[in-house]
C-alpha cells in the first residue's frame, strides 16, 4: 500500500497516490502537466530539469519525491509568464539568451536561485554556478550577460 | 488517466485536454496544428475564407496577425526570425505583428530549392535558398493588400503607401491596417512575379537589424517541443536497444514489465524491444525489468584503437583520387622540407539537449507525427513506405527541437521509424517514443571517426610546392536515398569537402579518399566532413610556415591572393586580434581560416597553458563573411555556438568503441563544453552586398586547427588528433 503524498508545487498542494521513489521531473510533467522543467539526462548531469525547493536550485530528475514533504517546489512556470515575466526571464528575453531553448528552464531557475543569495555576482560567480547546466547551443555569452541583466548589472547597455 | 486523474484527485490540476487548449494559446502560431482534434488530420490549419494567404509562406488575419509558414526547422538556430525577416521587409509589415508556424511536411509547397524535391534542413542552406522565396511571398503580399486598397478608395495603387502594417494614402487621407484590408486583399489576383519590384537594398528597414527572435516562450515553458507533447490517451514508449551494432533480438521475457505498474504493452520492433506506459518513468522501470537474448553473432565487434590501426594502414595506400592537381608525388620527393602528421578524430554524438524523440499515431485514416524534424519528406515518405500509405496520408506536426546539429536530419528516418512502428503496433493510440540520454548517446548515428595523412613540401624559397593528402573514413552517404547527390566516382564529397577544395595556392595537390565500410551508424554533424578537413588542413598549413619561417597569417595570405573573400576575413581577424602583439608568458596565439557551405570564416585563438600542464582557450576573435548580413545578432550568436560547439569536439568529446560496445553513457563520460570554458568571443561581421549564406555551420570548422595551432605556438608540441591533449 503506497500512502499518498503531499506536494507542494507553484504555491498549489497536490495530494499524490505515487511511490515515493518516483523522481520529480516525471511528476512534474507527466502528472502536473508543468513542460519548464526538461528532460535531458536522467542522472543530474546536465541541468535542464532544475527547479527550486525551498529557494535552492536542485536536479527534478533525481530528486525523490518521498523527500520533498512540508517542501515547497517552484518551476518555472512559477516565476512568471511571457507576459508577466519575473525579472530574471525577462533579463532572458532582452538578452536574446536563447537558441534551441531546451537548457533555458535550467539557466533561469539556477540564476534565480543564484541571485537570491548573491545579488551582486562576479562573472566568474556566474560561471561557477552555472557551470553545471549544459547548453549545446553555445548561447554561453547571452547566458552570461542575462545573468548580469537580471542582477542589475548591465541595464544602462542598449540591447535590441 | 492514471493516477492524478483518479476521482479522489479531480480538480487538482487541469485535465490534459484542458491543458493542451493552454499550451496552444500560450504558444502562439508555432502550435496551432495542437488545436486541431485528431480526426481533421489531414486539414489544413488555415481558417477557411477569413484569412488572406496570397501564396504558401504568408498568411495575414483579419486581426493584422501575420503568419509566415516555416518550410525548415527552427533548432535554435534562428531561422524563424529570419526568414519572417525578408516577408516582413518586403510587406512592410509591423514586426510585432510577426508569428513564425511550422509548414506541413508538402514536397511540392515547402522543398528546399537547394535540396531538389526534398523538404529538409540542412548544410546551412536555409538564409541562401530562403533569400528570394521569402521576399517575393512578402511582396506578393503587398502587392494584393495594394490592389485591395485601391480598390476600397477608388486610388491609383501607384499613390498608396505601406508602413509598419498600415497602408495609406496621403491625397485622400484614408489608412487601413493589414488586418481591415485581409478580406479584400484575397480577392484580389496574383500578381505576376516579374511584376514584382523587390526592394533596393538601400531601403532594407528590417534586413541587417537585429530584431528579437520569434521562436519566443523559451523563457516560460511556453514553447512546444517534442518532448512536451502530451495527448489524450497517449502512452509514452523506451526502447531497449541491442548492445551492439548488428545485434538483433533472438528471445525475450517481458513477464516481470508488464507486471510493473503503469506498464501497458510490450512491442518486439526490428531496432528492439519497445515498453509502452501511461508515462515515462513506468516505461522505463519496465524496461530495465526486460529479460533479453541477444543474437550477436553478426554483431559489430570492433574496437577504437583497432580501428584507428586498420584506418592508418589504409593512409599509406593509394586512395580514390578527389582532386589532382600537378604531380604531388613527383614534387614532393624533390621538395627542399617535407612536413607531414597524421591526424585522428573519433566518433562523436550530436548529443542535443533534448534526446531523440517522436509522437506518432497510426490509425485507418493514415499516420500523424508530432516532431521537430530536420527532414520532413524524407521522413514522411519513409514512414509511407514502412506503412503501405500514400505520403499524404502521413501529417507531420512541426515542432521546435531542443538541438539537432544534423541529427534529426536522418538519411534512414531512424527514429522516427521506431516511433511509428511502435505506434502501429497500438493503432488508434498516440505513441511518445522518448531516448533516454543514454539511448541517444548509445543508439548511433555518429560523426564519423576518420585519419588523415598528409604531407606537403616546400621548395628552398619556402614556397609550399605539393599537397598529398589521403582521407580514410566512414561514407555517410552511401546507402543513403542522397547517394546519387553526394557519392560520385566512390567519393564522398562529405568525406572530404574542406579539403579537396583547399583555397591555397599549391601547385601540385592530391587529394585521395579511402571510404570503410562497416556498421557504426555515421551521420551529418554541424559542418560535416569540414569537421575534419579543416582540422587537418589549417594544422598543416602552420606547420608549412614554420618550417618556412614565415608568419602565419602572412605565410596564407600570400597563398590565398586569387580568393578575396579568405583573404578578406583572415586580415580581419588578425587585426582585430591585434596578431603579433606580446601575450602573457605562458599563452600562445593560434590562427585558421575556413569556408563551408559557401560563408568564409577566420578565427584567433588565444591560449594559456598552466604550470600543471593544463591549459584553457582565453579568447577567440573571428571574421565572418556570410554575404549580406540578415539579422547581426543571430550571425553572432550563430559564430558564437559554432565556436562552442567546435570546443566541444576540439577539447572534451569523443565517442569510442570498446568490442563493439560504446564506451559512453551520459554527460559524465561524453563531455561537452561548460560555461566557464566558453572563451570570450569577439564576432566581426564582413559588410557585404554578396546574396546571404548560412551560418548554422561554418563558425565550427576553424576552432580546432585555431586552438591547436595556438597551443603549438605556447608549447611547441605538435597536435594530430582530437581532443586535444598536451604531453606531460
Amino acid at each position: 500500500m503506497k500512502t499518498p503524498l503531499t506536494l507542494t508545487v507553484n504555491d498549489r498542494t497536490h495530494v499524490l497516490d505515487l511511490p515515493a521513489q518516483t523522481p520529480l521531473l516525471y511528476v512534474l510533467r507527466n502528472d502536473l502537466e508543468l513542460n519548464g522543467p526538461k528532460f535531458g539526462c536522467g542522472l543530474g548531469e546536465c541541468g535542464a530539469c532544475t527547479v527550486l525547493v525551498d529557494g535552492m536550485a536542485a536536479r527534478a530528475c533525481v530528486l525523490p519525491i518521498g523527500r520533498l514533504a512540508g517542501r515547497r517546489v517552484t518551476t518555472l512556470e512559477g516565476l512568471g509568464t511571457l507576459e508577466h515575466p519575473d525579472p530574471v526571464q525577462e533579463a532572458f528575453i532582452l538578452e536574446q539568451a536563447a537558441q534551441c531553448g531546451y537548457c533555458l528552464n535550467g539557466m533561469i531557475m539556477t540564476t534565480k536561485a543564484l541571485l537570491m543569495h548573491c545579488p551582486s555576482p562576479t562573472e566568474a560567480q556566474i560561471k561557477a554556478a552555472l557551470k553545471h547546466n549544459l547548453c549545446r547551443c553555445g548561447t554561453h555569452v547571452e547566458i552570461v550577460r542575462a545573468v548580469q541583466r537580471a542582477a542589475g548589472l548591465r541595464q544602462d547597455e542598449d540591447t535590441l | 488517466m492514471r493516477r492524478i486523474r483518479s476521482n479522489k484527485h479531480q480538480g487538482l490540476v487541469s485535465s490534459r485536454r484542458d491543458f493542451l487548449k493552454l499550451i496552444t494559446t500560450a504558444g502562439a502560431g508555432l502550435t496551432l496544428a495542437m488545436n486541431l482534434p485528431l480526426a481533421m488530420a489531414a486539414e489544413s490549419t488555415a481558417a477557411a475564407g477569413v484569412d488572406f494567404e496570397p501564396n504558401a509562406f504568408v498568411r495575414i488575419g483579419t486581426d493584422g496577425r501575420v503568419t509566415v509558414l516555416m518550410k525548415h526547422l527552427e533548432m535554435g538556430q534562428g531561422t524563424f526570425t529570419g526568414l519572417a525577416t525578408l516577408v516582413a521587409e518586403e510587406l512592410d509589415a509591423d514586426w510585432s505583428a510577426l508569428v513564425a508556424e511550422g509548414a506541413p511536411a508538402d514536397a511540392s509547397r515547402y522543398n528546399n530549392l537547394l535540396f531538389g524535391t526534398v523538404q529538409g534542413t540542412g548544410g546551412s542552406t536555409a538564409m541562401a535558398n530562403s533569400f528570394m522565396q521569402m521576399r517575393t511571398a512578402g511582396a506578393t503580399a503587398r502587392a494584393m493588400l495594394v490592389a485591395a486598397a485601391a480598390q476600397r478608395w477608388k486610388v491609383p495603387a501607384s499613390e498608396i503607401q505601406v508602413s509598419q502594417g498600415i497602408l495609406s494614402h496621403s491625397a485622400s487621407g484614408k489608412s487601413a491596417g493589414f488586418g481591415e484590408l485581409a478580406e479584400l486583399a484575397a480577392q484580389q489576383p496574383v500578381p505576376d512575379v516579374q511584376s514584382l519590384r523587390l526592394k533596393d537594398p538601400a531601403d532594407f528597414a528590417y534586413i541587417g537589424r537585429s530584431l528579437p527572435r520569434l521562436d519566443r516562450g523559451k523563457t516560460d515553458g511556453s514553447a512546444l517541443f517534442t518532448q512536451d507533447v502530451q495527448l489524450e490517451g497517449m502512452l509514452t514508449a523506451l526502447v531497449a536497444h541491442p548492445p551492439r551494432f548488428g545485434a538483433s533480438v533472438k528471445h525475450y521475457d517481458a513477464a516481470k514489465a508488464l507486471a510493473s505498474p503503469g506498464v501497458v504493452d510490450v512491442v518486439q520492433i526490428p531496432s528492439g524491444i519497445a515498453v509502452l506506459g501511461h508515462d515515462f518513468w513506468s516505461a522505463k522501470k519496465g524496461r530495465d525489468l526486460l529479460s533479453i537474448d541477444w543474437d550477436e553473432s553478426v554483431a559489430f565487434t570492433g574496437s577504437s584503437a583497432d580501428m584507428l590501426h586498420k584506418y592508418r594502414t589504409l593512409a599509406d595506400q593509394p586512395g580514390a583520387v578527389a582532386r589532382a592537381d600537378g604531380d604531388a608525388v613527383t614534387a614532393l620527393a624533390s621538395a627542399t622540407t617535407v612536413v607531414e602528421a597524421v591526424f585522428e578524430v573519433p566518433y562523436l554524438a550530436h548529443a542535443a539537449m533534448e534526446p531523440m524523440n517522436a509522437v506518432a499515431l497510426v490509425n485507418a485514416a493514415g499516420c500523424e507525427i508530432w516532431n521537430g524534424e530536420q527532414f520532413q519528406t524524407v521522413d514522411q515518405s519513409a514512414v509511407a513506405t514502412v506503412l503501405g500509405l500514400k505520403p499524404e496520408q502521413v501529417k507531420i506536426n512541426m515542432l521546435l527541437a531542443g538541438g539537432s546539429f544534423g541529427r534529426r536530419a536522418n538519411p534512414h528516418s531512424d527514429y522516427v521509424i521506431e516511433a511509428v512502428l511502435i505506434a502501429n503496433a497500438r493503432q488508434g493510440t498516440p505513441v511518445k517514443l522518448v531516448w533516454t540520454r543514454e539511448d541517444d548517446t548509445r543508439a548511433g548515428y555518429y560523426r564519423p571517426m576518420y585519419v588523415h595523412k598528409v604531407r606537403a613540401g616546400l621548395d628552398a624559397s619556402g614556397n609550399p610546392v605539393a599537397w598529398e593528402q589521403r582521407i580514410v573514413g566512414q561514407s555517410i552517404g552511401t546507402g543513403t536515398a542522397f547517394e546519387a547527390f553526394i557519392v560520385k566516382d566512390g567519393i564522398d564529397s562529405t568525406s572530404v569537402e574542406g579539403a579537396s577544395n583547399l583555397p591555397y595556392q599549391i601547385p601540385n595537390l592530391q587529394v585521395e579518399l579511402h571510404s570503410v565500410d562497416n556498421p557504426v551508424p555515421v551521420q551529418w554533424w554541424r559542418s560535416v566532413g569540414h569537421t575534419h578537413t579543416a582540422f587537418s588542413t589549417e594544422i598543416i598549413v602552420d606547420e608549412l610556415a614554420r618550417a618556412a619561417k614565415q608568419d602565419p597569417v602572412d605565410f596564407r595570405l600570400k597563398l590565398l591572393s586569387q580568393h578575396p573573400r579568405h583573404h578578406a576575413v583572415l586580415k580581419m581577424a588578425a587585426e582585430k586580434a591585434n596578431w603579433g602583439a606580446a601575450l602573457p608568458a605562458g599563452w600562445g596565439r593560434g590562427v585558421a581560416v575556413h569556408e563551408s557551405f559557401n560563408s568564409f570564416v577566420a578565427q584567433v585563438a588565444e591560449v594559456s597553458v598552466q604550470e600543471n600542464g593544463s591549459f584553457k582557450v582565453e579568447r577567440v576573435v573571428c571574421a565572418v563573411d556570410c554575404g549580406l548580413a540578415i539579422n547581426p545578432d543571430i550571425i553572432r550568436t550563430q559564430i558564437e555556438g559554432g565556436i562552442g560547439f567546435g570546443l566541444s569536439a576540439a577539447l572534451l568529446s569523443e565517442i569510442t568503441l570498446k568490442d563493439g560496445r560504446v564506451a559512453q553513457s551520459n554527460f559524465h563520460d561524453f563531455q561537452v563544453l561548460r560555461i566557464n570554458q566558453m572563451p570570450a568571443i569577439e564576432v566581426h561581421i564582413m559588410p557585404s552586398a554578396e546574396a546571404p549564406t548560412g551560418v548554422g555551420e561554418p563558425g565550427t570548422p576553424p576552432i580546432a586547427p585555431a586552438v591547436a595551432n595556438a597551443l603549438s605556438a605556447a608549447t611547441g608540441q605538435r597536435f594530430q588528433r582530437l581532443p586535444l591533449k598536451l604531453n606531460s
